[in-house]
């Protein structure tokens, strides 16, 4: 057994260790999220597509390079967009129902749970 | 490994740091944002060492760089355009979808690293083949098999088991296939053995999911997601790339241990739901109440008054919910009983929705904040205190004969909606789970049926609140 190889186990073993610890303490609230975000990272595939081309001079492997990258990269930018998307939407307050937005200050003076609330609102949304 | 090779691996292993951090960070809702953003640029250093890699070698052709170029343009065109117009409901099929393109790229990757050393004559090393061969059946299997159960979960292919007769045969005949030709490739490499071993995988991945139904998808989209992971992992063993075998090995752990809580929260082993044919595909076939049965139905009104005057509410949602379209009026009925100062959370148990946590983001999408959100073990001590449980298209998850053994469901874990101190369950008729048995909380005397579809159910009861407490 080559030291290369060796070595390649031993970061996949590791890795592999590392994800369990790392994903076990993902709450189940998000575990769409998560698994939106880890097939994102599956398109790090896109690097070993993007390879071919070193040694691709053939139709062959023109083809299979252009057929990988499109999928490697579809992979990877939607699977960043969409958990991106995703995670915006969990909020801690709910945000003010649509209509009182911003413009009634005074109804926020009134109440100062309310205000704390509107401005919690409000900074989540610059946030986003 | 030369000196530039080795400052580009460098540079992928600080990608696999930053992609473990940034799922560290997904452990709170509060910070997950922030870790994807790490995780994604890890993956922007990773491309750009990459190209340079490409550049440094100088051997890509003119024609190479346009395939290239080209070819990842128009794949992040189109992961772009479903990532923005996907339905929060249709999260299933594109994780699917994006876990057959990742499988299908491990695979290519793995079948270009195969034809290329072949055709340099030196022949293929032994421990490449092990890999190259895993790489390949394992994508091949992925690649059409999340097809399928992306096929499944969008209604294009019917969502209740496909079973024909001989097909555990089929099955066993691809699998020989695939697996002998594999190992037959050890002693004598051949392209033509490795085009086999594709074709065969690709069968496999089909056979394997089409007898699977549609409540069984949480743990198949979670296992695919797992081989996906593997498959990259694999690659990144063909093509000896760190990155890839990190973020292959964080993938698969992920997928293992999702598939693990699906299958426990279902109390099914991984076999018994492969092997397949038991779930059916949507929970709402109407089936006949047995006769001496007594349950008491309730008008919207009478349930708004419970609703209105309780000091508790805990709202159990289902399948049913989603399907009905039904977030958006439970949350605005929710708000209303939150202004009236009623505590109100959700009890949303592992597989309630079409993969894990599903229920979580189509809530989230109706604007219910997270902290509302309480998971089964969190929020099971909590149903005695509840005034009300308002069950909206939740049914096995439910039944409390799972505490019993000698059923379909015994041991299955279950929300305590039965503690409750009144349930009113939102439902279209008295139709069976997919289990295919009764709910016996139905026939629990604290319990109220709202026969109606769930979102004119949330319609009427949110009307009935507003003019009764004006």
């Amino acid at each position: 057994m080559s030291t290369a190889l060796l070595t390649d186990l031993t970061i996949f073993i590791l890795a592999l260790l590392v994800g369990i610890e790392v994903i076990g303490k993902v709450p189940a609230t998000l575990h769409t999220p998560l698994m939106s975000a880890t097939n994102a990272i599956h398109g790090i595939v896109l690097v070993g597509a993007v390879l071919i081309g070193v040694t691709a001079h053939n139709a062959v492997g023109y083809v299979i390079a252009f057929i990988a990258s499109v999928f490697a990269a579809a992979n990877v930018v939607g699977g960043y967009v969409v958990t991106g998307r995703m995670l915006k939407m969990f909020r801690r307050k709910s945000p003010p129902a649509p209509g009182q937005v911003e413009g009634q200050p005074e109804l926020a003076a009134a109440n100062g749970h309310k205000g704390l609330k509107g401005l919690v609102n409000r900074m989540s949304r610059t946030e986003s | 490994m030369s000196g530039f090779n080795g400052y580009i691996q460098l540079v992928y292993v600080l990608v696999a740091a930053m992609f473990v951090m940034g799922l560290h960070l997904m452990n709170s809702p509060a910070t997950a944002r922030r870790g994807n953003q790490v995780a994604q640029a890890g993956m922007v250093i990773a491309v750009v060492a990459t190209l340079i890699l490409l550049i440094h070698s100088g051997t890509v052709t003119a024609t190479g760089w346009v395939v290239i170029i080209v070819g990842s343009l128009l794949g992040s065109a189109v992961g772009l355009w479903a990532a923005r117009t996907v339905q929060m409901t249709a999260m299933p099929q594109l994780v699917s979808a994006f876990n057959a393109v990742g499988g299908g790229a491990a695979a290519l990757v793995a079948v270009y690293g195969y034809y290329e050393a072949e055709s340099r004559v030196t022949g293929v090393l032994g421990t490449t083949s092990v890999f190259t061969v895993l790489d390949v059946l394992i994508g091949s299997v992925t690649f059409s098999g999340s097809i399928i159960a992306a096929g499944k979960l969008q209604g294009v292919i019917p969502g209740q088991p496909i079973i024909f007769k001989g097909a555990r045969l089929v099955n066993l005949g691809l699998a020989v296939v695939a697996i002998g030709t594999a190992a037959y490739m050890f002693s004598t490499p051949s392209l033509p053995a490795l085009l086999i071993v594709v074709l065969a995988s690709l069968a496999f991945g089909v056979m394997m999911v089409l007898p699977i139904g549609g409540a069984d998808m949480p743990v198949v989209i979670s296992l695919l997601n797992a081989f996906t992971g593997t498959a990259v992992a694999m690659a990144g063993f063909v093509i000896q790339n760190w990155a890839l075998i990190v973020a292959g090995a964080l993938v698969g752990a992920s997928g293992s241990i999702l598939t693990k809580l699906m299958a426990d929260a279902m109390n099914r082993s991984l076999a018994n739901i492969i092997l397949g044919g038991f779930g059916t595909g949507d929970s709402a076939i109407a089936v006949e109440a047995a006769g001496d049965a007594q349950v008491r139905s309730i008008a919207a009104d009478d349930a708004a008054i419970q609703l209105a005057y309780a000091s508790k509410v805990i709202i159990v949602p289902g399948y049913g919910l989603a399907a009905a379209q039904a977030q958006h009026g439970v949350a605005e009925l929710a708000t209303i009983l939150e202004d009236r100062g009623i505590e109100v959370s959700y009890a949303i148990h592992p597989v309630a929705g079409r993969m894990p946590g599903h229920m979580n983001v189509l809530l989230a999408e109706a604007n219910v904040p997270y902290p509302q959100l309480k998971e089964m073990d969190e929020i099971n001590p909590e149903f005695a205190r509840a005034d009300v449980a308002l069950v909206i298209g939740a049914n096995d998850v439910t039944n409390p004969a799972a505490r019993r053994p000698g059923n379909d469901i015994s041991g299955m874990p279950i929300l305590d909606v039965d503690q409750a101190k009144s349930i009113i369950v939102v439902k279209r008729s008295m139709g069976t789970g997919y289990a295919g048995m009764e709910n016996e909380l139905y026939f629990d005397p604290k319990t109220s049926m709202f026969f109606a579809d769930a979102k004119k159910a949330m319609a009427q009861l949110t009307a009935a609140v507003k003019t009764l407490v004006g």
